[in-house]
């Protein structure tokens, strides 16, 4: 009996990511893309034509915006050489703005320390208790946030933890494009979470509406009106972008 | 003829709407007792839309012994509409008409209980909102009530469930959803275009981004008159199979977490994410988002792919299988999975169960076997079944379904490396043809989805009606937990892992 579960054990072997900053992903993952400057006017307006989340805009030059993308990449398929989805997973902002790539630009996206406020480093840097909400969520962002704490990305080595009660949290990560039926929960469970308490948005749905964006099903006043610390892109996001996006705003090397 | 037939195995199925006859209330209900009265038969999807200032139903009612699809359709002036209620007599049909009541105000008459389905934005009685919702209730001294979410204790979907106890059993569960609503099938309509419908499809349940968004592929190529290579087929069968084997896995480990056994858990989370970065290898996401694309693909299928992926497979499998000797074997795990939640064969078709909640009841009813479609045309298969219907018979379905779908997977690889080596590129706008319904039916892991689709005489898509098959099935996890004890609701509710998106669209 015992020897069976030793033999499991022994074939299962040591499955956790040692360092979640430095994981080389599959080539083909889609992550941050760079933009060429070589990329033409008229491409540009093809490529905004094609987009289903309207992400590439021009604003001097093309741009990007992570917190619309739903990471397709059919932008790369129809210009290849001038857009490219890199396997570079660190994409979390602290600022909104900050989700947004530029033309030309391929500098990593981070989290500025200027922009998160100074006693979530204090508070929370050895222990982070998350409440997560699913408004809308399509169960791809929930299943990468559980996938977090596994085996694998084992989140619970930094002290980071979803737990059931709000009162037990000290922040909300918010998944989905926050329904019209779920709006009324999610302030609820926001406002049982004792101060002061981290907002956290994952996936695309979450930070812009994503692909459900106009939709008549939505209310999303909560995100408009609350001061968000965390955006994590990602269609869904993708469990090392979350951990390292948390990691970077309380502070914490990996 | 009253209605329309299908050819055996025409799956996906296109339908032009003038050979769609439109039948009289009473002749569509005889026809459907008729129908219904085969016990292979099940009914797909029921459904209503306005047209022309009436209401057009539409009903696809599927034979598993004859390999068809049975069409009946009828139309009514929408105004202070009564019909009278197929419910009474065939149960299966309570959530569609339940469904119809609340978009359209529809009463059914001889219904027991026209209960909201979702709380939709553009529902007819904008009066009736989830805070004045009147749950069902029992009253007696000894009982009490228990209200379990929206939000629940797990990082997982919102909905609410709400138990009538006598001490620590069960008497009664009533589940409450819609918090999910985005409103997906309209949006389809209004605000889809070209790559937009392929993103929209796979975000319907992103559990089965795959199952789903193949089912939106199979609709639209039927409606454009595209004929997709066998190559393509079959590598969608292969990334169906993947998502497939992956829940399963990712099941087993939660009905191990929920019987507090650490290593099944773990060992079955590892699993499951060596399969979804096979995924991700292949496309770039685990879930499989970007991999199904109408006409074509952007990921086709490479060598080193396929023995990367052959090579994983192999190695997954013979630890899932070591893993399951021993989950199955402990008396700690079985007396917790061994005779809870029983859903009998005889409640599992009254409710029109589809999937692996059918087949864990002793119901053969596999859209692969009965309906095959694509690539499984070409492979045999044979599902598994089990009869107990207890949580232990769906954890055991689920054991053997990895077997086979792992099977089916060698065989797709044998076909793909005879198939002609073409490619196509997605085809994301193309001119569909008018004023026709084309349906498709695709088995996901969970089980029987269905699009279906008509469009307008300009030949742009006038309606888009999409069925999970959780539709079906949220209704037998209600009855699996009666005279249960609630504190094995969690592993009950797991055992079925039923979609509250994919219902709620």
């Amino acid at each position: 009996m015992l020897i069976e579960e030793i033999n499991i054990l022994r074939h299962h072997g040591l499955q956790y990511v040692p360092d979640v900053s430095r994981v080389e992903l599959t080539p083909l993952f889609r992550g941050k893309p760079v933009i060429s400057p070589a990329i033409s006017s008229s491409e540009a307006e093809i490529l905004m034509g094609l987009c289903p989340t309207s992400a590439i805009s021009i604003e001097g030059g093309i741009q990007i915006d992570l917190g619309k993308c739903v990471f397709c990449k059919e932008c790369q398929f129809t210009c290849p050489g001038k857009i490219k989805f890199t396997n570079d997973y660190r994409m979390a902002s602290s600022y909104r703005k900050g989700l947004i790539i530029n033309e030309g630009e391929d500098k990593p996206v981070s989290v500025d320390p200027a922009f998160v406020r100074k006693e979530i480093r204090r508070m929370f840097r050895k222990s982070l208790k998350l409440r997560q909400v699913s408004a809308g969520g399509d169960n791809s962002c929930e299943m990468e946030l559980n996938a977090a704490g596994n085996v694998n990305f084992d989140m619970g080595r930094y002290g980071i933890e979803f737990v059931a009660s709000p009162r037990h949290a000290d922040g909300i990560v918010v998944t989905g494009p926050i329904t019209e039926n779920m709006s009324r929960a999610l302030q609820l469970t926001y406002d049982a979470i004792p101060n002061p308490k981290l907002i956290i948005l994952v996936g695309t749905d979450a930070i812009s509406g994503g692909v459900f964006s106009g939709s008549p099903a939505l209310r999303r006043k909560f995100p408009d009106n609350i001061h968000v610390d965390l955006y994590v892109p990602g269609n869904p996001a993708h469990p090392l972008t979350f951990i390292n996006g948390i990691l970077d705003i309380i502070g914490r090397k990996a | 003829m009253s209605h329309f037939i299908s050819n055996p195995q025409n799956n996906p199925l296109l339908v032009p709407l003038a050979a769609l006859p439109v039948m009289d209330y009473q002749d569509f209900t005889a026809e459907v007792g008729k129908l219904m009265a085969d016990e292979e038969a099940h009914c797909a999807n029921y459904y209503a839309f306005p047209l022309n200032n009436r209401l057009k139903f539409i009903c696809i009612v599927a034979n598993d012994r004859e390999h068809n699809l049975h069409i009946l359709s009828h139309e009514q002036q929408a105004e202070g509409l009564t019909l009278h209620s197929l419910t009474a007599h065939h149960p299966a049909f309570h959530i569609f008409e339940r469904e119809i009541c609340e978009n359209f105000g529809v009463i059914f008459d001889g219904h027991h209980w026209l209960k909201p389905v979702r709380y939709p934005h553009n529902r007819a009685r904008k009066d009736y909102v989830m805070d004045n919702y009147p749950f069902y209730s029992i009253s007696g001294e000894e009982l009490h009530e228990v209200g379990v979410g929206p939000v629940h204790a797990g990082v997982i979907e919102p909905g609410h469930f709400r138990f009538i106890c006598n001490g620590e059993k069960v008497l009664h569960l009533e589940i409450q959803l819609g918090y999910q609503h985005r409103g997906i099938e309209e949006i389809m309509v209004t605000a889809g275009t070209g790559l937009k419908y392929s993103v929209l499809a796979e975000s319907i349940a992103g559990d089965t981004a795959v199952g789903h968004s193949n089912a939106y592929a199979s609709v639209f190529e039927l409606l454009a008159g595209i004929v997709v290579p066998d190559r393509l087929q079959i590598e969608r069968a292969i990334a169906l199979e993947l998502e497939r084997i992956a829940v399963h896995f990712g099941d087993m480990a939660a009905l191990c977490g929920d019987v507090a056994y650490q290593l099944g858990q773990v060992v079955n989370e590892s699993l499951r994410t060596t399969i979804i970065n096979t995924t991700q290898a292949w496309c770039g996401n685990r879930f499989g988002k970007g991999l199904i694309r109408p006409g074509g693909s952007n990921y086709p299928m490479v060598q080193e792919f396929t023995m990367a992926m052959l090579k994983t497979l192999d190695s997954s499998i013979k630890r899932f299988s070591g893993m399951s000797d021993r989950i199955f074997s402990m008396p700690s795990v079985l007396s917790r999975f061994d005779g809870i939640g029983v859903v009998s064969p005889g409640h599992a078709r009254t409710v029109g169960a589809v999937g692996m909640a059918a087949r864990s009841s002793g119901i053969m009813r596999d859209i692969r076997a009965s309906h095959a479609y694509g690539a499984y045309n070409s492979v045999d298969y044979e599902p598994a079944l089990v009869d107990t219907g207890d949580v232990l018979a769906r954890a055991l379905l689920r054991r053997m379904e990895v077997e086979k779908s792992a099977e089916l997977i060698l065989q797709f690889i044998e076909l793909h490396s005879q198939a002609e080596s073409v490619t196509s590129k997605p085809v994301y706008n193309a001119q569909l043809i008018p004023d026709s319904l084309a349906i498709s039916l695709t088995e996901g892991w969970r089980g029987e989805i269905c699009h279906s689709v008509i469009t307008d005489s300009n030949g742009n898509l006038f309606h888009y009606k999409i069925k999970d098959p959780s539709m079906h099935n949220w209704l037998a996890l209600a009855l699996a937990v009666r005279d249960q004890e609630i504190s094995d609701f969690p592993v009950c509710n797991k055992s079925f892992n039923l979609s509250y998106c994919g219902h709620d669209l």
